[in-house]
Order: C-alpha cells, then sequence, then structure tokens
C-alpha cells in the first residue's frame, strides 16, 4: 500500500458507513397548530405575527393581523382573549400578554399610517346590512377580494356595538374612528341613518349580487318585573347608547343593574362615571357562573361597583327594589327561596340579554330564524340562496371578537359563491400541547402588565382604564412566547445530533434530516424547545 | 462562564442559535462552518452522549487553535467507534496508541512539538473514564506533575463501556454494571469508593480545571475555549451518559445530564491552580429520584421495593455538592462574575 511517509495504515472516511439503516424511527419537521390560535375566534395566526414582531418588524406583523383582523388596536382593547386563556406559558410562568402586544401593532399602525390596498375589481356589488364589527370585517375582506361593497346601517356612525354598546373608558372614539376609516376608505360605499326593509326587494330592485345580514342584537331582552307607577326602569342599551352620544340619562344615586353578562358590568361602570354613588349589580347565579369577562368583573369591583349574587328582582317601586333570595339546585340552575330584602335604588336597569331586529327577513320565508336568530349553514348563507348572515344575529358567542371571525369567514364563502368555487376546507389541526415542549430552554421572564388608570380618577371620567405598553415592553412581551409547535431556527436540533445528520439549510430556510446518517435517537426531537419535531417509526420490511 | 447582559431574547443564550441574538453571540456549534472534527458514519450507539460531547469539544478547540491540534486519544468507546480500520471518522490529526498512555502520548507529540519550535501547533489528549480515571491515571497525574502543555478531556460515562459495562473508578454508588451486580443486601455499586478525579487535577495546582456536561452546550464551548487560551496542564471533565450503559432512552441522553447537574449529583464548576473561581448554578433543582428513576441501572432501587435508604444516600451526596460548591444561589459561598 502507498501511504505518506510515518503512516502505515491506509485510512477512509467513516462516511463509507451509512448509519442510516439502523434506525427504527425518524424525525420529522412538522408544524403544529398553536392553541393561542386555534381560541381565536377571528382567526388570528398569533404565533405568526408574534414571530415577525420579536424581530421588530412590526409593520410585517401588522399586516400579518391585518390579513385576518382589520381592528387590531381596538381588539387590542375589547378582546376577551381566549389567546391568553389557551396559552402555553402560562403552565410555565405567566401566559403571553398577547393582547397588550396586539395593542401595540395597532396603535402603531394608526400613529405611522399604515394602509392596506384593494384587490383588483370583479365587477361584483354585494350589500352588507349592519356597520358593526362583523359587517365592517366582511367589508374589508371583500375589498381585498375585489368586490363592490355598500354597507347600510340604520344608525347616525358607524361601529355598531363597538360604538353604542362598549363605553368609550374601554375603547376611545378616535382608536375606533381610525380604524374604521381605514376600511371606508379601501372603497367602501357608507349608507348612514338608512334602514334596509326587505332584503329580498332591495336585492332584486338594486341589483346587488350577494347580501351578508350583519344587523346585531340591538333590541334589549324584554323581562316583566312588576313595577310600580313612579318606578324608575330603563334598559342597559339606551344607557350605553344615549351614553356614547352625549346625552346620558338620569339615574341617581343609587342604581341597580339587573343582570351578569358584559352589558350588566358596563353599565355598572358606566353609571359610576355619571355619579352614582352607588351602582349594584343583582345576578341570580353565582359569581363563577356569571358570563361576564373576569377581568371587567375585577375592574367593575376596583371602582366600588357591588355585586349581589343569587338575587331576582321581584318588585321595583320609587326609589328601593325588592329583591328574592335564591339557591342553586342540584342541576346549578337559581331557584327562589321565598326570602326577601329591599333594597334602595333609584333606578333599575336591565341588562338581560339582546334580540336581533330580523324585520328585514319576515317577509323572506325562505330565510328561516329559530330563536330569535337567522339560521345560516356552514358557508353562512341563509335559506335564500346568496344572502348571507353573521355577527350577532346568528347563534354563537356575541363577541366583538367572534363577530370579526364571521365577518372574515362569510367573505370568503360570498366570494367563492360568487366565483361559483367552494371555500378549501382547512385540512384537520393538531394543537401543540405544553407537554411536547422542552420549556427549559426558554428564558424566565415575567408578564409585562398593562398600567391601570387609579380608580379615583376612573369612576369620575371616560378616560381610558387599561394603557398601551411602550415598544420595548411590547417587544420583550412578543419574545415571551414560546412558539408552541413551529421552529423557530434556534439552532438545538442541528447541535445536539451526535452523527451530524441535521443539516442547516440557512436563515428562513429551517433544518433537513440526512437520512443516510440519522441513526433515529430522537435527540433532535427531544431538545426542540417547541416540540416542532415528530419521531415517527419507520416502515417494517416484511421478508420476502 | 462570563455573562453578558442581553435584552430578553426568548430563549437567550439556552439554545444554540436563536435568530434573535448576533452571530457572535451563538454557539460555536450553530455556526453552519463548524468543522465537524467527528464526522458522518461513526458507530457509536444511538443517542450517544460521547459522540456529541467529543465533536463539541473538539470543534471548540480547533476553533480556538485556527485548526492547528492534534488529538491523542486513549483505547475506548471513542476510540473504537469512531475509528474501525481502515475508516476513520475524525478529521484532524489523530493518534491512538494504548489505553493507559495517552496522557504520555499528548506528553510526547508536545515535547516533539517543543523540540521544533512549533508553538503554535496545540496537543489534546483525550479518554473515557477507564483509560482516563482507572488505566491512564498514573501517566495522567505525571503529565499534570510536569505541567506538560496538553489539554486533557475526559468523557465520563461512569463505567468501561465498550467491553460491556464493567465498573470503573468513576461508577456511582448503588449503580448496576456488569461487575457490580444488583443482587445481596447492598445491590450495585458499593458507597465509599471510586476517585473525583476533578479533585485530584486541582490537588496538582494546575492552571485549568474544569467540569461539564452535554446538557449545557454553550458552557461547554466556553471551558474549552478558555483551556486553550492557557498553557500548562488542563483537564477538562465531561459527563457524558450513556444510554447502552445506563440503561436509558437514547433521546434522553442530555435530559439526564441535566438532572444530574439540576440535582447536584454532578457539579458544574471551573478552578485554576487549585482553588474554584467559579460554578454553574441550579436553575430548576431536582430531587436525585428524578435522575435515577429514568436509569435502568438504577432499576433496583425502586423494584421490587423502594430503597429509599440507598436514595437518601445519594441524596445526601448530592446535598454535599450543592453545600461544597454552593450550587443553589442561596447556599453561594461566595458571588463568582
Amino acid at each position: 500500500m502507498d501511504t505518506p511517509f510515518a503512516i502505515t495504515l491506509g485510512s477512509a472516511s467513516s462516511r463509507t458507513n451509512r448509519t442510516g439503516a439502523w434506525r427504527v424511527e425518524r424525525p420529522v419537521y412538522r408544524d403544529l397548530f398553536p392553541p393561542c390560535a386555534a381560541a381565536c375566534p377571528a382567526g388570528e395566526n398569533v404565533r405568526e405575527w408574534l414571530h415577525l414582531a420579536q424581530d421588530g418588524d412590526y409593520e410585517a406583523a401588522w399586516r400579518e393581523i391585518m390579513s385576518v383582523n382589520p381592528f387590531p388596536a381596538i381588539m387590542g382593547r375589547v378582546c376577551y382573549r381566549p389567546c391568553e386563556t389557551a396559552c402555553n406559558r402560562g403552565q410555565l410562568d405567566e401566559t403571553v400578554g398577547i393582547n397588550s402586544v396586539e395593542r401595540f401593532l395597532g396603535d402603531e399602525a394608526i400613529r405611522a399610517g399604515w394602509t392596506v390596498s384593494a384587490g383588483e375589481a370583479t365587477g361584483r356589488r354585494v350589500l352588507v346590512v349592519g356597520a358593526g364589527p362583523a359587517g365592517l370585517a366582511a367589508a374589508y375582506h371583500l375589498r381585498l377580494l375585489g368586490h363592490d361593497v355598500t354597507i347600510r346601517d340604520s344608525g347616525p356612525e358607524p361601529g355598531g356595538m363597538m360604538r353604542f354598546g362598549i363605553p368609550a373608558y374601554r375603547l376611545p372614539r378616535d382608536v375606533l374612528d381610525a380604524e374604521i376609516r381605514r376600511i371606508v376608505e379601501l372603497g367602501v360605499t357608507l349608507e348612514l341613518n338608512t334602514r334596509v326593509g326587505d332584503v329580498a326587494d332591495i336585492r332584486d330592485a338594486e341589483g346587488f349580487d350577494a347580501v351578508f345580514l350583519a344587523v346585531g342584537a340591538q333590541l334589549s331582552h324584554r323581562t316583566y318585573v312588576p313595577a310600580g307607577d313612579s318606578a324608575h326602569i330603563l334598559d342597559a342599551l339606551s344607557v350605553l347608547r344615549r351614553t356614547a352620544g352625549g346625552a346620558p340619562p338620569l339615574l341617581g344615586r343609587r342604581v341597580a343593574v339587573y343582570g351578569g353578562g358584559n352589558t350588566a358590568v358596563d353599565v355598572a361602570r358606566t353609571a359610576r362615571r355619571l355619579g352614582a354613588a352607588d351602582a349594584l349589580i343583582v345576578y341570580r347565579r353565582t359569581r363563577d357562573r356569571m358570563p361576564a369577562h373576569e377581568s371587567e368583573v375585577t375592574e367593575a369591583e376596583e371602582e366600588g361597583v357591588r355585586l349581589r349574587w343569587l338575587s331576582t328582582i321581584a318588585q321595583a317601586d320609587e326609589g328601593r327594589v325588592t329583591v328574592e333570595r335564591m339557591r342553586l339546585d342540584e342541576s346549578g340552575f337559581p331557584q327562589p327561596t321565598g326570602e326577601f330584602d329591599e333594597l334602595d335604588a333609584d333606578a333599575v336597569v336591565l341588562a338581560l340579554g339582546q334580540d336581533s331586529d330580523l324585520g328585514l327577513v319576515s317577509h323572506t320565508p325562505s330565510v328561516a330564524t329559530a330563536h330569535g336568530r337567522i339560521v345560516v349553514d356552514g358557508a353562512f348563507m341563509t335559506g335564500l340562496p346568496g344572502v348571507f348572515a353573521g355577527g350577532d344575529a346568528i347563534s354563537g358567542d356575541r363577541t366583538v371578537t367572534s363577530a370579526i371571525g364571521h365577518g372574515r369567514r362569510a367573505a370568503q364563502a360570498i366570494d367563492a359563491w360568487l366565483r361559483e368555487t367552494a371555500v378549501e376546507a382547512s385540512a384537520p389541526v393538531v394543537e401543540a400541547a405544553f407537554e411536547g415542549l422542552n420549556p427549559w430552554y426558554y428564558t424566565d421572564a415575567p408578564r409585562q402588565h398593562r398600567s391601570k388608570l387609579e380608580a379615583a380618577r376612573r369612576t369620575s371620567t371616560f378616560d381610558e382604564v387599561v394603557a398601551g405598553l411602550d415598544a420595548a415592553t411590547a417587544l420583550f412581551e412578543a419574545r415571551r412566547c414560546l412558539s408552541c409547535g413551529g421552529c423557530f431556527e434556534c439552532d438545538n436540533c442541528y447541535s445536539v445530533c451526535p452523527d451530524n445528520a441535521v443539516i442547516k439549510l440557512g436563515p428562513g430556510r429551517r433544518y433537513e434530516i440526512d437520512l443516510e446518517y440519522c441513526k433515529g435517537c430522537g435527540l433532535c426531537a427531544a431538545e426542540c424547545p417547541a416540540g416542532a419535531i415528530a419521531m415517527i417509526p419507520e416502515q417494517r420490511l416484511e421478508p420476502s | 462562564m462570563p455573562v453578558e447582559q442581553i435584552p430578553y431574547r426568548q430563549t437567550g443564550s439556552l439554545v444554540a442559535g436563536n435568530r434573535l441574538l448576533a452571530a457572535e453571540l451563538r454557539a460555536g456549534q450553530a455556526r453552519p462552518d463548524r468543522a465537524d472534527a467527528l464526522t458522518c458514519g461513526h458507530r457509536a450507539c444511538r443517542g450517544c452522549g460521547e459522540a456529541l460531547a467529543a465533536r463539541w469539544v473538539v470543534d471548540a478547540a480547533l476553533r480556538a487553535t485556527a485548526n492547528r491540534l492534534i488529538a491523542v486519544n486513549a483505547t475506548g468507546c471513542l476510540e473504537v467507534f469512531s475509528t474501525p480500520y481502515p475508516e476513520s471518522a475524525w478529521q484532524l490529526p489523530w493518534l491512538h496508541s494504548l489505553f493507559g498512555n495517552a496522557p504520555a502520548v499528548a506528553t510526547g507529540v508536545a515535547a516533539a512539538l517543543r523540540a521544533q519550535g512549533r508553538t503554535d501547533v496545540r496537543v489534546l489528549g483525550q479518554g473515557g473514564d477507564g483509560g482516563t480515571v482507572d488505566i491512564g491515571f498514573g501517566c495522567l497525574s505525571g503529565m499534570f506533575e510536569r505541567n506538560d502543555d496538553v489539554l486533557y478531556v475526559c468523557y465520563d460515562n461512569e463505567a468501561y463501556m465498550n467491553t460491556g459495562v464493567q465498573r470503573s473508578g468513576a461508577t456511582p454508588p448503588a449503580a448496576r454494571t456488569a461487575t457490580t451486580q444488583a443482587v445481596g443486601p447492598e445491590p450495585g455499586n458499593v458507597f465509599g469508593q471510586g476517585k473525583n478525579v476533578p479533585a485530584v487535577a486541582m490537588a496538582h495546582e494546575i492552571p485549568y480545571v474544569a467540569t461539564a456536561t452535554v446538557a449545557d452546550l454553550r458552557d461547554l464551548e466556553y471551558k474549552v475555549t478558555r483551556a486553550m487560551d492557557l498553557r500548562g496542564a488542563r483537564y477538562l471533565h465531561v459527563l457524558v451518559p450513556c444510554p447502552l450503559g445506563w440503561g436509558s432512552e437514547a433521546h434522553d441522553t442530555i435530559r439526564l445530564a441535566r438532572l444530574a447537574t439540576q440535582s447536584g449529583l454532578f457539579p458544574v464548576f471551573e478552578a485554576e491552580h487549585g482553588e474554584v473561581t467559579a460554578v454553574t448554578r441550579i436553575r430548576h433543582h431536582v430531587a436525585v429520584e428524578e435522575y435515577l428513576r429514568r436509569q435502568s441501572r438504577y432499576a433496583h432501587l425502586f423494584r421490587p421495593r423502594e430503597r429509599t435508604d440507598v436514595i437518601a444516600r445519594i441524596q445526601a451526596q448530592a446535598d454535599r455538592n450543592i453545600t461544597r460548591y454552593g450550587l443553589l444561589a442561596e447556599s453561594a459561598p461566595e458571588e463568582v462574575s
């Protein structure tokens, strides 16, 4: 053998030894669905926009939100944050403040004047009835898809419940106006103070190709409360609407609010701001069964709103109400006890739910209704082809976020219907569970909490209660994201492979497994912080 | 390891790379142009801790010396799995002589380089715990006392794995090996025997002694780089879990090293001239049981009945390390920066 001086043995590389043949399992990169996105009623891909925000590219992050939800600044204030409830980081220290980052991005967009543009014109015309969150979201997405959109609303200003239901201390009007303006400037025809009579007639008379009904639920639910002649009884929506319109009703010093939902809490907090020394929420069940969101109830309590559980209003008279104590039976339903208390109350505000005004479809029998809501199919279409509905007018959660999700999905369905195609069915997703992560690798980092206005100032003004994060804390908060189920290129797999069988493809291109040499030990999967690698069994070769 | 304060970066420097960190703050192993001194096709078992640590160590040493490095290897797994004739997985000048003489051969290479006036080429000796703690111990001690210019790295997997898992001087108490069976009233390896070679090395008062594990890549790379900054005899003792000998899952190799450090059983520190200069604090303290349960070499401590007495003695060892090295922040004897 011809070898160099002092070299006694010829040498070949071990690379001729294909150790991949040893493997019984192979690593596969995967993208699991993060729980935040799975929980979002609007359908935002939260992990994606947090990822972009982590790099400090706020505009790209904002655009990622805008591809789904046209109201980041509004959402960052009024959303009840199902994403944070689902966030895996809650099992590590505290959930990621997704909502506060969204608000920061939304405010940044308003400040910087970022805009989006409409799609190429299709020549199709869609009528949207109702300028609330569902109607505006649908109009926005239809404009992105190039359709011509007209919105009609019976109210004097656009926004629906975002303007007339949500008090200004939760959603300042300049923020609301800015995000609505951005949609209108996409070329939406907005016709206010216009009530739509019969939907089928108008569609045919004016030649709309499709209609989206997003009329909301504007009527306060009626409940009979025995009342004396001079009892002062109001409904919650009119209190909120008149306050928003600058002409608040006189409520007196002591106000009793009947109901346990978010509207009841909003009205009690509004009453405090209008000068009521005592705002009392009367609810027939217990706090844990209250439909109102926990954070709102807590903020209300901080502002001095009192709550009385297991009580119904049996009788209202001038200056006082009679409440009956309740108890919960085995099924959790409140039952009367026959015990009564008298409380002082100058006014009683009923916040017992809302109904939709469905007059516009009452002459169209093909549009079915059930329990006061319009019945739609999986594509948001009513019984009348080409007429769709969403938001509070159909069954489902009655939140702004849910309405926005309806608006987007209905817009996609309308687009598919106009193009005579089908909406692409989304593939079934696997959620990234906390157990699949390797939390060792995440730096310990407590959440950055938003500061709140002092309670004393809160109860006297309609100033916004919760402040936003500054850029540094928003960036910090975005970086607390664990990126559940999605590779963020930490290079762990590349580094921990004892067989150099992970190939790094370069920034943004992630990695590839070299199956010639991968022995299938699973270290890459075990040490992946985000659980973005799965080990799957190799196919067993049957003896021939 | 010196600490640099950086703004919050999701995973900080706990992961190897992290796209949010500047390139120079990422681990050497995250670099696309890393040396891969131990290349693919070597015959180490699935999930081998030693193969992993050896690549990390030699790659880091190559970077620190601008690729001017000669490695000398003792007999053992590392030699057998990397170099079955005619193949070799090594991509640097590499010598193997005998089981017990690697430190002496490394001394000879260093002496030869000195005789040639070559100060740029550096020498790395390496072996497993058998070749270091037992068989090569005399040569190693001689290398230390002469202060030869060699970094010697011991990859400690706590037994003679290559020959069939026999007990070594680094096998921990109660562990089952082929020669310390889990039988009798005191099953497994006996308490009160074995050697603490990092402490022995410190007693030689050589320039640098450090311990590390495969659970902390950044720390290991830092220690190799630091060692190559110094001249004279240096010793690095790296804990490398062995799925075969420890009876653990191949994918648990790094987790076990992490549990060994987080329980206090394996203290991670560095020392100069016989004095401890820095320790790696425990981040999430765990009981030794969490470490023991994942290894079948300790299965007899849990079946047929739980040997709480033996587990308590192992826990006491971990607690002693914690006090001795100040591994928990509150029990730290002094602040090390």
